[in-house]
Formats: C-alpha cells, structure tokens, sequence
C-alpha cells in the first residue's frame, strides 16, 4: 500500500496543471467564500438628490429638527452621491452606476410640517431604480423599505414627544409660546386645587355645591387618565421591542464561520476530485486487474486512496488557513482539534470520491459527477432553518446527514472557535460516512474491472 | 511453426472449466494441460470464451465449475491492453511492481527486464511517451518480473506493427526457450500457426480442438483448404460454428 502511495504522489508530481488546479482552485474558491461572508454585503451606491432649498428648517409646532443629522444617518447607511439634478440620478441609475437614486422633493419640509397641522399632506420621497436585475431589485426595495421605516420612526417619536409635552402642559399647566405671544395655560391639576379650595367657602345649602364637585372630579378623574397618556404614546413610538432568547445553538464568530466555510469547501475539493480521479485512474491505466490480482487488496486500494485524500486534504487546508491567518485571527491553540476535524473530514470526502470514483469509473466522468454532487450539496447544507418551507428544511436535513458537508463544517466551526458546536457528534458522524461510502466503493468496484 | 524445447511436465491444468454470464455460456467443459515451456495458442471466433479462459488461469475470474491446478509460485497475466502507469516512466513502473510482487533482488530484477526488453536505455521516459509496441513490452517485462513459471498473454501483439510483433515475438520465443510455459490468445491465425506450438480452439464456449497446426489442416482433409486460416474456418463451419 506505501508503494502505491508513494506511486499516486508521484504521478501527482507528473501532473504538475491537475495539482496546481487541485490546490489554487479550491484555494481560490475558498478565500473568496471566506472573505464574502465575514465581509458581509457593502453599502448600496445610492444617487442623492436634495431639492429642498438649502437653509430650510423643519419646524413641528414651534420645535425645529435637525434635517442635516437624518441625511448623515441616511448617508452612513448608504453610499450617497450627491447629484445636481434628477436628469442626472436617473443617468447614474440607468448606467448601474448607482443602485438607486434618492429625491427629497422640494416641498417634503412642508409637508412633514404639514404632519402637526389640522391639513396634513403625506411626505413623499422619490426613488429611481433600476429592475432589469431581479436580485438587484430586490435588494434595493429592502433597503429603502428599511430606511423609510426608520425615517418614519424617527419622525413619529419627535411628533410623539411634542404631543406628549401639550398633554403635559393640558395636565400640569405652564407657559406657550404661540404666533410670539405667551400664554399661560392652567393646568388640570392647578385647576382641581383651586377648586377643592373654593369648595368648603360654599355654604352646605348652596345651589353651586353638587355642580362643584361635579367638576372637580372630572378635572381628578381626567387628570389621572391623562396621566396613563403618556407612556400610552411612548409605547406608540416604539409599539415593537424586541427580546432575544437562544433557545439552542452556541453560534461561532462570523469570521470562524466564515474560516470554517472556506476551509471545508477546500476540503470537499481537493479532497472528493482527487480520489475519485485517482481510483478511476487505477481503471483507466488498466492497472486495478492487474493490482487487485493478489498485490493488493480490494480494500486496501481502497484505504490507499482514502489516505492520500487525508494527506491532500491536510495540506491544502492547512495552508489555507495559515494564509487566511494573515487576514483574520485563528486560533492556533486549537490546533490538535484543527488537525482532528481536518482528518475526519477529509477521510469522509475521501470516502465519498471514492464512492464517486468506483462507480464513475473513469477520471472525467468521475470529476463531472463529483461537482455536480458536491456543489449542490454544499449549497443545500448552508441553507438555514426558517428560510424555507418546513417540508423542504426536513428533506434538507436528510440530504445533508447523507453527505459530509454538513458535517464536516459543524467540525471545522467547533475546531476553529470555542463558541463552535463540540466536535464529538461531526466527528463521529464522519466516521459514520467513511464505513458507508468505504462499503459503497468496495461494492462498485465489483464491476470497476 | 517453430519447434520449443518442451519437458514434457504438465504445469498447468483445468479440468471442465465452465463459466456463465447470465444466459450466455462463456465456457463450457474445458479442460486442458500445457507443459513447461510449450507456447500454447489459444484460437476461436469473437466472443469463443479466450479472454474469459485466460482470466480464469490468471485467478481474476472464479470459474462457475471445474478446476484449474496452477504451479506453485506465481502465474505472469500480461492484459490485452497495457497495464501500466503512463506518466511513471519506464523503470518505475518495473519497480512498483517488483515491490509489489515482492521480488527479493528488486533492482536486478527491473535490471534484467530492462535488458531483456531492450528499453535500457528508455529506462526515463515516461511510459506514456513510447511507441504501443514498446508499451506492450514493458506491459509483459511487468508480467514476468516474479519469474513466473506460466505466462498467461491475452491479444498481445494487437494493434503492433509488423516490425513491432516480430520483436515482440522473438522476445516471447526467447522465454519459451528459457523453460516459461507461455498460453496467448489470437485472433491472428497467421500468428498462432507460426508461434503456437500448441492450439487450443474454442467456439461458443466449446474446446474443440487441442493439437498442433498441422493437425488442424489434417482434420479438414476433404476441404481442400490451401493455407491454415481456409483450414480453420473449414473446421469451424464442420463442427456447425
């Protein structure tokens, strides 16, 4: 078996394009995962038009907000580029130079201020878009969505807080400033003091007494009711909280995550075409008859390839992650479970190409059908419970217990961070997959000659 | 025909062999002997049961019935194509599998075949660089690296140009002559009535004929065939094949 390994190495050696591509390509594929998914998406170019007449204050009965800081909180969300003037938005936008384009119509001060006033017009903010991309529509119809929703927000709270002060005034009295002139309101409860106090001068016969007291508990009763107003329109400016429990799962960093992505893809690569490639070689150079005429077993060819998968897959991982290592920090502390979880897997994905191998039969047939069984099944196992039908997810779950993505990135997530699941049920499901697909090849191979 | 020093000791022998795959009969009842250093042709029609008998005396296949009684030691199976690793180059070939044979002096013993097939001096060049006929030789150099008592070769000198079968030839004379019992399959009659000392004629499974070339044409006496091939088709279409 040793011969034969050494033999597979160097036919490796030989082949100096399939090595290169067996190495760089997942390599390649991988850091460009990795970084996509710890980098998370980058901020929409955004076409910026303001048509409001510069030095415009936004005043809500009396009170003026701060317009400039709800354009750099927009902004900071967005990347804005301010354009002149819509002819030019709509040019950004046709050319895909912009995502969208963004108009705050000149007259949309007046009509948030128009909000407090008994004539209220609906603000409208224009916005150009692009559709001929689906993806791109989508995504541009989510962001605006949200940064309406929060612009919304922010203006119903500052509405809130002066409805909530004219209450207050309503209830405890003070000063109003009103078309320059200030007034002095009296307030319910100043109100209900004052006559609580005329109260006892009236004589008991008096005609004035029960029409007294009647409106001194109408001033009490709306007094106390009006107090219960205020956190009633807090509560309106934020009707939603949110409380987050994790009912399950522990999850890893998004930079271990996206490390452990990068690395078992690489792995289910290099690893899945190489044997596959290499079994069905032994088959193509005529050479499996001859070997497994009394040379060599049937099962030891077998665990000769899966223990080049392993060396390959330990290898090239390994110098993925060192050269992730530059990029992001992996703890290298957790190097005996690295080297554990990249040995399980790799023996898995061993097993499966060999799988591959034996029932492909011939190395381009075996290549073809390793990545159409792998791609789908590494995009089928990042697909997230919630995310699609109940029926689906559970079809989803087999697939991804059959294969040894699934388990082999809970493996790598565990090793590369503490936070990750434990790495004994992957594993052990690893050695699961081994012994089937490893039964699975030694079975194919009945017709490999 | 040319005439082989032959000891007369039976090496290898089958008794009833039969096969099956499915309905079809690959072999039925064949039974047989070759003594050291006989060159035994083994002649029949497409799909006769040649590759299928050889597969059986090299221990690939298990036959359905009967028995073959092999020599101690191993049995040289030389496939109709090449099998080998075409981008090892010559020697490496030779000595993965003389590691694989466990042959005690390996590096004599890849030696002895690189002079015995005249690739000395192509010992570096990848296999898959060289002509099919210096493949082929390499293919049996690998075949006989154990020093096998019986050498089993399936079609070896198909798709060989003429100058490449007669050094393939003469190669496999020279074993014959040095005590290796040598069984190859042909479709080549041409090639088994010069070589073949020995014919073994198999239809439909059938073994019908076990003697020399000469013996053949005197089993068609009323034929009137003029050469060997007009013989052997004659001797078919007699006994209904």
């Amino acid at each position: 078996m040793r011969w034969l390994f050494i033999k597979d190495l160097q036919i490796l050696r030989r082949s100096p394009l399939l090595t290169a591509l067996l190495v760089i390509y997942p390599i390649a594929i991988a850091v460009l995962i990795g970084f996509a998914l710890s980098r998370g998406p980058a901020k929409p170019r955004v076409a910026f038009l303001n048509e409001i007449p510069q030095g415009t204050p936004l005043v809500i009965s009396g009170h003026q907000l701060d317009i400039t800081g709800a354009r750099g909180e927009l902004c900071s969300r967005l990347d804005c580029v301010d354009v002149s003037n819509e002819e030019q938005a709509r040019q950004m936008v046709q050319s895909g130079d912009a995502l969208a384009a963004l108009i705050l119509p000149k007259d949309f001060i007046q009509d948030i201020e128009s909000l407090a006033s008994l004539t209220p017009s609906q603000p409208t903010v224009r916005v150009l878009v692009n559709e001929e991309d689906p993806v791109k529509a989508s995504l541009v119809d989510d962001r605006i969505n949200t940064l309406i929703t929060q612009a919304n927000l922010r203006l119903s709270k500052k509405v809130t807080r002066l409805a909530a002060n004219y209450l207050t005034l309503l209830l405890r009295g003070g000063h109003l400033s009103l078309l320059g002139q200030t007034l002095n309101i009296l307030g319910l409860q100043n109100t209900q003091q004052i006559l609580e106090a005329i109260q006892p001068e009236l004589p008991k016969d008096s005609p004035f007494a029960g029409s007294l007291q009647r409106v001194i508990t109408f001033a009490r009763l709306a007094r106390q009711n009006l107090d219960l107003a205020n956190p009633l329109l807090s509560s309106i400016a934020h009707p939603i909280q949110v409380k987050k429990d994790v009912v399950s799962g522990s999850p890893p960093s998004l930079d271990a995550f996206a490390i452990a992505v990068a690395a078992t893809v690489t792995l289910m690569f290099a690893t899945v075409l190489l044997v596959a490639g290499a079994l069905a070689l032994e088959r193509e150079e005529n050479a499996f008859t001859r070997l497994t005429r009394g040379l060599v077993s049937k099962w030891a060819l077998l665990t000769e390839k899966v223990g080049l998968g392993v060396a390959l897959s330990l290898v090239v991982t390994l110098l993925m992650l060192a050269g992730l290592s530059l990029f992001v920090h992996i703890d290298w502390g957790r190097f005996p479970l690295i080297l554990a979880a990249v040995v399980a897997g790799g023996a898995a994905f061993a097993a499966f190409g060999a799988a591959i191998g034996a029932a492909a039969r011939e190395v381009r047939v075996s290549s073809l059908l390793a990545f159409m069984i792998s791609l789908p099944v590494a995009f089928v196992s990042l697909v997230e419970s919630g995310t699609v039908s109940p029926g689906l997810y559970d079809v989803i779950k087999v697939v991804r217990a059959l294969f040894p993505f699934d388990a082999a990135l809970d493996a790598m997530s565990g090793a590369l961070d503490a936070a990750g699941p434990a790495l004994g049920t992957p594993v052990l499901h690893l050695a699961i997959l081994v012994i089937a697909y490893g039964a699975l090849a030694r079975i194919a191979l009945r017709r490999f000659a | 025909m040319i005439g082989q020093e032959v000891s007369g000791e039976i090496v290898i022998e089958t008794r009833g062999l039969a096969k099956a795959f499915g309905d079809r009969h690959a072999l039925r009842g064949v039974s047989f002997g070759a003594q050291r250093g006989e060159l035994l042709a083994v002649i029949g029609p497409n799909g006769a049961g040649k590759t299928t008998l050889l597969s059986i005396l090299a221990g690939i296949r298990k036959p359905d019935s009967g028995s073959v009684s092999r020599p101690p030691g191993e049995i040289g199976w030389v496939p109709q194509q090449a099998a080998l690793y075409r981008r090892l180059t010559v020697a490496e070939n030779l000595r993965l599998f003389a590691r694989l044979e466990k042959v005690p002096d390996m590096d004599a013993a890849v030696e002895g075949m690189l002079a015995q097939t005249a690739l000395t001096e192509r010992r570096d060049d990848r296999a898959g660089t060289l002509s099919s006929g210096n493949q082929q030789r390499i293919n049996i150099a690998i075949g006989l690296l154990a020093r096998p008592a019986v050498l089993l070769l399936d079609e070896p000198s198909a798709g060989l140009d003429p100058r490449q079968r007669e050094r393939l030839w003469d190669f496999v004379l020279a074993l014959a002559g040095g005590g290796t019992t040598v069984i190859f399959s042909t479709h080549d009659l041409a090639e088994a009535e010069r070589y073949g000392r020995r014919l073994l004629v198999l239809a439909d499974g059938e073994n019908l004929f076990d003697g020399t070339p000469p013996d053949l044409h005197a089993a068609v006496p009323e034929s009137g065939a003029r050469d060997f091939e007009q013989a052997f088709v004659a001797f078919l279409r007699e006994r209904g094949h």
